[in-house]
């Protein structure tokens, strides 16, 4: 299950970022291509998370649809499963243009801050 | 003092502490001159018995190396150390979930132990998982996915992450084909759809079929000359 190798690195660079502030939400981004189950990654980072700064924040997928791009007729389609192929032409020499992230784009912390 | 919200903007790839290792362990590896193969594939599939084949046929040309990635247990490296080549095993149950595969940093603590500079094809024997190796870079030139025929035509559809990034395919116990209700043209159209074309071999670690083949592609891959015949 690679949802837990994942939480735990999303755990690591969200600890990380939040240079010892307490973390509320954590938005990642997953292309559709990297194969993670969202419902098996939140519960994968659920436990990972606990007894660290990220322990109580929500953890916030954005899933990112895959596309391609055609090197033979240029047109873009959307790729929902294998194999690959272009929708317009049915080419198979495609670059990959988005479904490939795997990112933390944004936190959301807590800081305290002294009353004015 | 009161709380307040605040939001930062990170914009950090969640492998990328990992991929920023494998790029150090590569350089490591470019310096010293070796080919590093990341060979994955499920439990079982035969990687070590692959792995004792090879070592017999190559005979020291080129000189091999292996990083074992096994849980726990050394068997592995004990059914190699006949061979008395540099084997070094790396733990890989030191975390949550750290079970299932070999990441950069474990590979980097295995090659501070290995004579790299006595070795020409360092081979990465990662844990038997379809799933987990395929998104942990170690700083390696080419993956090798070993595949058994047992696992059935469906793999690749069900597990393309590792078997889009394979750039060898070694379709291992192929002696069985006769005996198993397996469907090799099948499972080559299926492997076909998520890696249009990878290069694969037909091979049986144990009746020594593709071995031949699998070790001119390491030679070649390598820069190690063929053996005079
Ligand atoms: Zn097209």
């Amino acid at each position: 299950m690679h949802e837990l190798s994942i939480a735990e690195a999303i755990v690591a660079v969200a600890g990380r970022q939040a240079d010892g502030r307490r973390v509320t939400k954590v938005h990642v981004k997953v292309g559709h291509l990297r194969q993670v189950v969202p419902s098996a990654l939140s519960f994968s980072f659920g436990l990972v998370a606990e007894g660290t700064p990220v322990e109580a924040a929500d953890l916030d997928l954005e899933e990112v649809p895959a596309t391609g791009w055609c090197r033979r007729c240029e047109a873009e389609s959307r790729l929902e499963n294998f194999p690959l192929l272009c929708k317009t032409c049915g080419g198979s020499k495609l670059e990959i243009l988005t479904g490939e992230e795997l990112m933390v784009e944004y936190l959301e912390m807590e800081e305290e801050t002294a009353d004015a | 003092m009161h709380k307040t919200a605040v939001k930062k903007v990170v914009m950090e790839g969640v492998l990328d502490a990992n991929d920023s290792l494998a790029k150090a362990n590569r350089e490591d590896f470019d310096r010293a001159g070796n080919f590093v193969v990341n060979m994955m594939s499920s439990p079982g599939a035969g990687k070590t018995a692959l792995l004792e084949k090879t070592l017999e046929h190559l005979r020291g040309d080129p000189r091999l190396g292996v990083l074992e990635g096994d849980v726990q247990t050394t068997l592995d490296a004990d059914r190699l150390a006949r061979f008395h080549v540099p084997i070094i095993q790396v733990n890989t149950d030191s975390g949550f979930g750290g079970e299932c595969h070999l990441d950069a940093n474990m590979v980097r603590s295995g090659i501070s132990e290995l004579p790299l500079s006595d070795i020409d094809v360092l081979v990465i024997e990662n844990v038997g998982n379809l799933v987990c190796p395929a998104e942990f870079k170690v700083g390696e030139d080419a993956r090798v996915m070993v595949y058994s025929i047992t696992e059935g035509e469906e793999k690749p559809l069900k597990y393309p992450l590792m078997f889009r990034s394979a750039d060898l395919v070694i379709v291992n116990k192929i002696d069985l084909l006769e005996h198993l209700d397996f469907d090799l043209e099948q499972f080559l159209g299926n492997l076909d759809d998520v890696n249009p074309g990878v290069p694969r071999i037909l091979a049986s670690a144990r009746a020594g079929e593709g071995i031949e083949e699998w070790c001119g592609w390491l030679r070649k891959k390598s820069g190690s000359t063929e053996p005079a015949t």
